[in-house]
């Protein structure tokens, strides 16, 4: 059941063609990975589907609803979530409240309502609270609830901008390089508990990643970028032997 | 501390304030009085100020342009049938205005109202904008405003001003009128909103990321901050017995910055300290404005320039004003007392 | 209206307009660098007009000499400015930096206030300058005439300082990018320094010639040609010296025509200038010869 369908976005920004007729479809609750070497457009690809790019060509489609163009907040309303490559926690605010705020995409009472205090906002409240602890407590944060996110380590900033991106209550999360700056272990844990959260919230996940043992680790299918264009797809063991994607990283071989 | 606690201290706080009231409406002179009420107008109008700028990010210049709203509505619904006819004597007041006869509070609630109306529709476009160019905008807009209500004689008597105004206004209305705006923002700051509030100031990009409509969360920031400057203005307005647009220039707008950075953009109470702080010092330091050393001439603006330092060194040095974005609470001031050092989880 | 009143209405404007075009390729200069919108500029100029003022009348000092050394006292009094109010916290907020200018805006008005008194004085009057030519039948000043030749002038050499001089290239490219100008090895600070000083001096050389034309003055008097500066500035194109300048005559010419066709909207005329500005922040933000600016995410 596809959950995504990217058909053949092109965007130019000025003289630089960014994507080139990039076509991806991703189905529903598995773990997909968008790789190439830097500069390849990916952080784009994130852009142009959560809506900060519009394409110049092409459109995109969320279970079946074209969302091209739409703009990011409407789009995560419609459940699309992402992380960011360079953490944009909100640095001054609580942990907690980092996570609060992921909430209130969904919330029902106007502002008025909850100025004021009204039962049905009360109760909105407290259910966000909740959902918003337990997800604390599900990323290991929960201590932290009161600290300045800027405070935290950066393993565990990355993971308040995943429980932030959670709380909004996603079907597909997009995660940018999560496993960066991550040693072996920190990766290995990082891969297992991709999967973890993909079962219990129901997700499909899409992330950029270098670290290719966590792509090889747990990606169902693999989509492979160099200078805007896709030049590859497959599984990782595809993947690990197109001849293709190894000159992409390496450069071709200077002997014979 | 316990929740009882809490709020026992609470009361009697409140309770203490109005005693203090009582005392101060018995004992102090009519001018002292005057300028204590204005404290408090100050305080709205700074609030309404922070909510905007230290809450939301959003770097407005308008409140003069708001608050010149308020006052004028408030004035015009407000002043008697004599008082209008007297005013009016280059051109008669427009009708209906000049038929009707409001009272305070209902006059009052629609210069706030009037002035968040004219926000939505400055807000629409110019909070498009980033950092600077808003601030210009709005600057633009205040200015705008400001000399409208120069050249439209009919409506508001131009350059004349207003006169005659009733001073309903005492320190009653305006703490009264504090105290509401105190409570009304603290409950939004707190709430869902404020956080997206505060999400936006902290990176609207994120926040948007998040599902927050940039554009609906800022022009309500917008309005409710031009609302609570629309009371402050009739306040004003009424507090002074009289005005002109000449007062509704930039140096009010400064004035009202002045005291939102150096109490803290992002912090209420320290809005209110600053507040009371700066319009009792413009009080106090009038006599700079006068002859200091005996025989040595006056030098008007110095009194100024000392405000104007005041703001260089408080933005150069202290970068978060006296309270940055913390605010008050009784555990914190219990500590301060017992000089222990505050707890590093919390605020 | 006869065709001699309109010539003569327009000639005033193009003059109005250079003094706005002069004092604006300041603010598009430090706002291309810095991204600053230099609220105290205005007031420099104000500053530079008092300067001369005292320089003349109080100290007997022959005007051109006066003048001369007022330009170089402006320049100064720009690069002091920015040591003082914007160097310390070049890496803080926007918002705090804004703060500052407000406050040295506000600053410098009262500080004027207190030195020279509130009472408006009088501009002394230079004879060279204030002969009256006859020119297709109306009379008008020479300095009308000077004033646009000026400028042209001083745009000319602000361009090949811009377009071939090594500092030019500095200040091209920090306004594009800081950080890599910094690790290319220029020296930020100085061409920082260099550009508040050149564009002080440019109002400096504005105010001189605005107090030969409009002889009274005010501490608030820079307040509002700052503010239309400015708004002509943004019209143009932020950053865009060219754009600063044409807006800058678009701006003076359109205030003339609107005092002279329109005499009962007079009280509207420096709100001409905010309205200008709205729409073009509403509708090309760019300004007339800008580009706009991509936000890397």
């Amino acid at each position: 059941m596809g959950i995504l369908e990217v058909n053949n976005i092109t965007i130019k920004f000025g003289g630089v063609t960014a994507l080139n007729s990039f076509q991806m479809d991703l189905t529903k609750g598995e773990i997909f990975a968008l790789i190439g070497p830097n500069g390849a457009g990916k952080t784009t690809v994130f852009n142009i589907i959560s809506g900060v790019y519009k394409p110049t060509k092409g459109k995109i489609l969320f279970n079946e609803r074209d969302i091209t163009g739409m703009k990011p907040d409407r789009v995560t309303s419609l459940g699309i979530a992402r992380t960011f490559q360079n953490i944009r926690l909100f640095k001054d605010l609580s942990v907690l409240d980092n996570v609060l705020i992921g909430n209130h995409v969904h919330i029902k009472s106007n502002f008025l309502e909850a100025t004021f205090r009204m039962l049905k906002y009360n109760k909105e409240e407290k259910a966000m609270r909740n959902k918003s602890i337990y997800l604390l407590e599900r990323m290991g944060l929960a201590q932290y609830k009161n600290e300045k996110a800027s405070s935290l380590p950066y393993g565990k900033q990355r993971k308040l901008e995943i429980a932030r991106a959670l709380a909004t209550d996603p079907e597909l999360l997009l995660l940018d390089e999560p496993a960066a700056g991550m040693n072996q272990k920190e990766s290995d844990d990082l891969a297992r508990f991709i999967k973890e959260l993909r079962d219990e919230f129901n997700l499909s996940i899409f992330m950029i990643e270098h670290h290719m043992q966590v792509v090889m680790g747990i990606s169902k299918h693999i989509f492979v970028l160099d200078y805007g264009i896709l030049i590859a797809q497959g599984g990782p063991r595809e993947i690990q032997n197109d001849q293709k994607v190894i000159e992409a990283y390496l450069g071709v071989e200077s002997d014979a | 501390m316990k929740k009882n606690r809490i709020v026992s201290l609470t009361i009697i706080s409140i309770l203490l304030v109005i005693v203090l009231l009582i005392l101060a409406n018995n004992i102090l002179n009519p001018f002292y009085l005057r300028t204590l009420a204005l404290c408090a107008v100050y305080t709205i109008v700074g609030l309404s100020l922070n909510l905007v700028i230290g809450f939301t990010g959003l770097f407005s210049l308008g409140q003069a342009g708001f608050m010149a709203i308020g006052a004028y509505t408030t004035s015009l619904l407000t002043m008697s049938l004599a008082a209008k006819q007297a005013n009016f004597f280059v051109a008669p007041l427009i009708s209906p205005l000049n038929k009707i006869v409001w009272p305070f509070f209902p006059a009052l609630i629609a210069g706030g109202l009037l002035a968040a109306f004219a926000a939505f529709l400055i807000g629409t476009p110019a909070l498009r904008l980033n950092g600077d160019y808003l601030a210009i905008s709005t600057l633009g807009f205040s200015e705008i405003i400001r000399i409208v209500l120069t050249n439209i004689q009919r409506l508001t008597n131009g350059a004349l001003g207003l006169i005659e105004i009733p001073t309903t206004a005492n320190v009653w209305w305006t703490f009264g009128a504090m105290g509401v705006t105190l409570v009304i923002l603290q409950l939004l700051i707190n709430s869902s909103y404020g956080r997206a509030l505060k999400a936006i100031r902290e990176d609207e990009k994120a926040a948007e990321a998040m599902g927050i409509n940039l554009y609906k969360h800022k022009i309500l920031s917008f309005c409710i901050s031009a609302f609570f400057a629309g009371i402050g203005g009739g306040l004003l307005a009424s507090l002074l017995g009289s005005i002109d647009p000449l007062q509704f220039r930039f140096l009010l707008t400064f004035n009202i910055l002045l005291i939102v950075v150096l109490g803290g953009m992002g912090s209420l109470t320290g809005t209110v300290l600053s507040a009371f702080a700066v319009t009792i010092g413009t009080e106090a330091l009038r006599f700079l404005d006068g002859p200091i050393i005996p025989n040595v001439p006056a030098l008007p603006g110095l009194r100024m320039v000392v405000f104007a330092a005041l703001l260089m060194i408080s933005i150069l040095l202290f970068r978060s004003g006296i309270m940055g974005t913390k605010e008050f609470n009784w555990d914190g001031l219990l500590g301060f007392l017992k000089r222990k050092p505050l707890s590093k989880r919390g605020e | 209206m006869s065709s001699q009143m309109f010539f003569q209405q327009l000639v005033n404007g193009i003059s109005l307009g250079s003094l706005y075009a002069l004092i604006a390729i300041g603010y598009t200069m430090i706002y291309g660098i810095l991204r600053l919108i230099n609220f105290a500029h205005g007031d420099i100029f104000m500053m530079a007009i008092y300067f001369a003022f005292f320089g003349i009348l109080t100290f007997g000092i022959p005007p051109y000499v006066c003048f001369a050394l007022v330009i170089v006292l402006t320049g100064l009094l720009g690069m002091t400015v920015e040591a003082i109010a914007y160097k310390p916290i070049r890496e803080a907020p926007k918002i705090t930096i804004l703060i500052s200018a407000i406050g040295v805006s506000f600053f410098l008005e009262n500080l004027a206030t207190v030195i020279f008194g509130g009472r408006p004085r009088t501009f002394p009057e230079i004879a060279f300058f204030a002969r009256n030519l006859n020119f297709l039948g109306v009379y008008i000043q020479s300095l009308t005439f000077m004033i646009p030749v000026i400028t042209g002038i001083l745009l000319f050499l602000m361009l090949y300082l811009i377009n071939h001089t090594k500092s030019g290239m500095a200040m091209r490219a920090i306004s594009k990018d800081q950080e890599t100008a910094k690790l290319m090895g220029v020296n930020v600070n100085r061409i920082v320094s260099i550009t508040f000083g050149i564009g002080s001096i440019l109002a400096g050389v504005a105010g001189i010639m605005w107090g030969l034309k409009y002889p009274s003055i005010l501490p608030l008097m820079g307040v509002m040609p700052g503010l239309k500066a400015f708004t002509a500035a943004v019209i143009g194109g932020i950053g865009n010296i060219k754009g600063a300048v044409m807006g800058g005559f678009l701006l003076g010419i359109a205030e003339i025509m609107l005092v002279a066709f329109f005499p009962t909207l007079t009280g509207y005329r420096d709100a001409l200038a905010f309205i200008l500005l709205l729409l073009v922040l509403l509708f090309k933000p760019t300004g007339l010869m800008g580009e706009a600016i991509t936000e890397k995410m």
